[in-house]
């Protein structure tokens, strides 16, 4: 961090956020574009020139302009709060990911334990803005969306502990430290995923859970435009509901991110010392974020969407005892070997 | 805020109000839904809301020929079948003979239109259910039928093509080119649909076991169409009460058998449409190779039919199920009553008694499976 | 082998003779039979059960307005699945009391095509457990299918009168 400190804490704070939102605009066209291409389409076009490249500003835009509808008989205080909680809160999680070498918002000891309980601020603002909606669709919206992020933090949360029983830190800049180099067979990154057999089972596992906790299809049930019309989000409008937008990708983001640091060696190269250091750590480490997040679009314009009750029997009787049974190998595992 | 409705020491429920503008219920129905939790208590529709008196409108226009466009905009999304059933009635009413070519691009034009309305109905079911891309490969189909009526009527969703007695026009040359070419292509899309979404677990999971209609409750309620036949009853009127000349041709009536859950389910009912799509395939093959090339396609009606006392009640398939005219003719030249028994306001009063004790995103599923035209239930 | 309506009339009216029943028909089409409206649920019992009939569903229910006889009647058309027959059927009542049983607990098609048959015409089916208007608003006046309606001139205060324009067509 030596490069970096005579530039003021504010702008570094402020880091994160120029990534979020150059990311939100990148990644709201990249998901137009992905969909697109699986439907056999071409996607936006025209903005811009080159591909409809400017359609997210195009958007951003018109967000802006649109009129902001607080609708009667809402608890205004709570209606007009929770989109900027529920980004902030994303925003907030940001703080300890280690986006490079040389660039970690706060080094503390407790980032896992910190990422986790910041995240579970996102459901109070589901509800938040689902209760002060006044519209029993938001209410429903909440209420599934409730049941749904507080049962999948248990998978999460194992498949998380499964990755820091082998790397024995809570501190992701230590886990990412841990991962650098290529040892195993002389030429395959020791990234953890390839460490440990068991891990892999734990990444489908934590892949599954942070799907439902970012509320991705098939787990979109919080927002299911065809069955509750959006949901919580359906009396928001313009930039109040940009903001719930603006939030939901960038939990998308964070949890991948999340993943590529636990699970695929964060900001290492995958070339050990080749193409190394602080600016190439961030653009690898952004690349598998991506990654990853073009894995979860490509399962939302694949599948279909999971009903109230499967969702939850999968959450219950399939992730958790399997993500249990997991821990317990995993911590064998690393006993005996 | 919310209103929560006790009755005595009952659980409290909640009434909902879905529609009429809502994304899955396909137009302007609306239902009033009281719900326990997620669970669906009660469900009471509300229909009318795109009523536009279509009987009425057939008493009052001057001429039999000018109720067509009206029949039309019943069910748009099935125009075709909607004038075939109307020219039908007419005729047997009338005892027109209609020549040979025109039967048979009656026939194949029906069939078309029967694909595409089958592939709207099982994209948008798709699409009820989250799945958005089958919903877009559908439409790629679609759009294939639809340049084949552009090229014939001249219109895409409203066509005004069959008359009373015949066409309005012949065919283009290219018209059986196109519709081989366009049979050719189709076949393996429905493969390819049946791996995306029928066979996809999900899918299965939503609507395996979901809103099951027993036999005697689909006829009870007289349902029609793949709501009738997803329940396992073989009954297709173009078998059953042959008309035009569905007779000549070898096709077989798929009925849904429980394959991946109960008889009856959501899934039955979407998986008659799908193969039912293979059998229009088959249909419009035969049709094409024993079409005449030459003949006149306008039968020589009047252009202002008169008529003597009568009534007529007349039924054809379309592709939601029995489509009814049920026409009573005087002196004049207009009638004096015409009802349209339309499938899809019949097979959607089944809907209260089917979605009891389902889940919210059943009722979704459920409606989805009727396939319902708002157009037609309210004419 | 389908019957004819005669042969099915035939078996009917040997079943209830005491009903005046009437085969009817015109210059065109199909004939029907006539039941009075006192007999009428009682005979739909029957064509459900009985063995020989079986009309297990009801295809269609239509309303009919008759100006010069002061007349109002339903139109029902019965199919029997498994033996193929087709009936129809029509009921008459007088204009000034237009009640008749409801068939709603005998065929549930006739539930949404009563309250259809009353919304348009304004026949009352005795019986029937949700006689509510279906297609127009629950607060609209007359009955549109009626051969002498009158179009209210505003509903709710949205004029629904149009101003007819004089066209020639030809």
């Amino acid at each position: 961090m030596t490069s970096l400190e005579t530039i003021p804490v504010a702008l570094l704070a402020l880091f994160p956020l120029t990534v979020i939102l150059i990311y939100a605009l990148f990644a709201i066209w990249m998901e137009r574009k992905v969909a697109g291409f699986i439907q056999d389409r071409l996607g936006p076009m025209r903005v811009g020139g080159w591909h409809g490249w400017a359609q997210s500003f195009a958007d951003l835009l018109k967000l802006i302009q649109k009129e902001d509808i607080i609708p009667t008989d809402t608890s205004k205080f709570l209606f007009k709060f929770a989109p900027f909680l529920m980004f902030a809160a994303s925003y907030a999680a940001f703080a300890v990911i280690p986006f490079s070498s040389a660039y970690m918002g706060s080094n503390i000891d407790i980032g896992v334990f910190y990422i986790l309980a910041i995240t579970s601020l996102l459901t109070i603002s589901v509800i938040m803005a689902g209760w002060a909606s006044n519209n029993k669709w938001s209410l429903l919206g909440a209420m599934r969306s409730a049941a749904q992020m507080v049962s999948y933090e248990v998978p999460t949360i194992m498949a998380v502990l499964s990755v820091i029983v082998v790397a024995g830190s809570l501190n992701l800049m230590t886990v990412t430290e841990m991962q650098s180099g290529n040892d195993i067979l002389g030429f395959i990154p020791n990234w953890l995923i390839f460490q440990n057999p068991f891990l892999l089972v734990a990444f489908v596992i934590f892949f599954i859970s942070i799907l439902a906790e970012s509320h991705r299809v098939p787990f979109d049930l919080p927002e299911s435009e065809s069955e509750l019309v959006a949901g919580f989000q359906t009396e928001y409008s313009g930039m109040r509901w940009a903001m719930f937008m603006l939030a939901e990708y960038a939990d998308m983001l964070l949890l991948s991110l999340l993943g590529a640091v636990l699970f695929f060696g964060g900001w290492n190269s995958p070339f050990g010392e080749f193409m190394g250091g602080p600016v190439w750590g961030f653009i690898w480490f952004m690349l598998k974020g991506m990654i990853l997040v073009f894995v979860m679009m490509w399962i939302r314009w694949t599948l279909p969407r999971y009903r109230v009750d499967q969702l939850m029997h999968l959450c219950w009787s399939v992730l958790i005892p399997i993500s249990f049974v997991n821990f317990v190998l995993i911590a064998l595992w690393e006993m005996l070997f | 805020m919310i209103e929560v409705v006790r009755k005595g020491n009952s659980r409290p429920e909640m009434v909902i109000n879905m529609g009429p503008q809502h994304p899955s219920t396909h137009g302007v129905l609306r239902l009033e839904v009281t719900l326990d939790g997620e669970l669906v208590t009660h469900v009471r529709p509300h229909i009318g809301y795109l009523h536009r008196c279509f009987e009425k409108y057939a008493e009052k226009m001057d001429d039999y020929s000018k109720v067509t466009p009206y029949t039309d905009r019943m069910d748009y999304v099935s125009a075709i079948n909607q004038e075939h059933g109307y020219a039908i009635a007419m005729e047997k009413l009338l005892s027109i003979e209609v020549p040979d070519r025109v039967e048979h691009i009656r026939v194949i034009m029906a069939e078309l239109q029967r694909i595409a309305s089958h592939l709207l109905a099982v994209g948008t079911f798709g699409l009820d259910l989250g799945a958005f891309t089958p919903f877009l490969y559908v439409f790629t189909e679609r759009e294939k039928i639809l340049d084949i009526f552009e090229k014939t009527s001249g219109a895409r969703l409203l066509y005004n093509y069959i008359c009373v007695g015949g066409l309005m026009r012949d065919v283009d040359e290219d018209f059986k080119k196109d519709t081989a070419e366009f049979v050719r292509t189709f076949r393996p899309k429905i493969t390819e649909l049946q791996d995306l979404l029928s066979y996809n677990s999900i899918f299965i999971k939503r609507t395996a076991n979901v809103g099951i209609l027993p036999e005697k409750v689909a006829l009870n309620f007289a349902s029609s169409g793949p709501v009738l036949r997803g329940s396992g009853v073989k009954w297709d009127l173009r078998k059953n009460d042959p008309y035009s000349i569905y007779d000549r041709f070898d096709f077989d009536i798929p009925v849904g058998k429980g394959e991946v859950g109960t008889l009856g389910d959501c899934w039955d009912r979407y998986i008659v449409r799908v193969h039912e799509m293979e059998e229009s395939c088959k249909i419009i093959e035969q049709a094409l190779e024993s079409m005449p090339d030459e003949g006149d396609v306008q039968q020589n009606v009047p252009k202002k039919i008169r008529t003597k006392p009568g009534e007529i009640y007349s039924r054809t398939e379309s592709p939601r199920g029995e489509l009814g005219y049920y026409i009573i003719s005087d002196q004049s030249s207009k009638p004096f009553r015409l009802k349209a028994r339309t499938p899809s306001f019949v097979n959607l009063s089944v809907l209260p008694a089917i979605s009891r004790g389902s889940l919210m995103s059943d009722l979704v599923a459920i409606i989805g499976s009727i396939d319902i035209v708002l157009g037609e239930v309210d004419r | 082998m389908s019957k004819t309506t005669q042969e099915l009339f035939d078996y009917l009216n040997a079943a209830f003779p005491e009903a005046e029943l009437l085969h009817e028909s015109a210059a065109l089409g199909d004939s029907w039979v006539s039941i009075p409206a006192d007999a009428w649920k009682e005979i739909a019992k029957f064509l459900r059960d009985d063995q020989q009939m079986r009309f297990d569903t009801m295809m269609c229910l239509s309303g009919i307005h008759y100006p010069d006889q002061n007349l109002l009647a339903i139109a029902c058309h019965l199919n029997a699945s498994e033996k193929g027959y087709k009936l129809a059927i029509k009921v008459k009542v007088p204009e000034d009391n237009p009640v008749i049983d409801s068939v709603e607990s005998v065929w549930k098609t006739a539930d949404w095509h009563e309250r259809e048959a009353y919304d348009m015409f304004g026949i009352e089916f005795k019986g029937h457990p949700d006689m509510r208007r279906i297609l127009c608003p629950d607060d609209w006046e007359g009955y549109p299918l009626r051969k002498d309606y009158v179009p209210q001139d505003s509903y709710q205060g949205i004029t629904t009168k149009y101003t007819e324009v004089e066209e020639s067509h030809d």
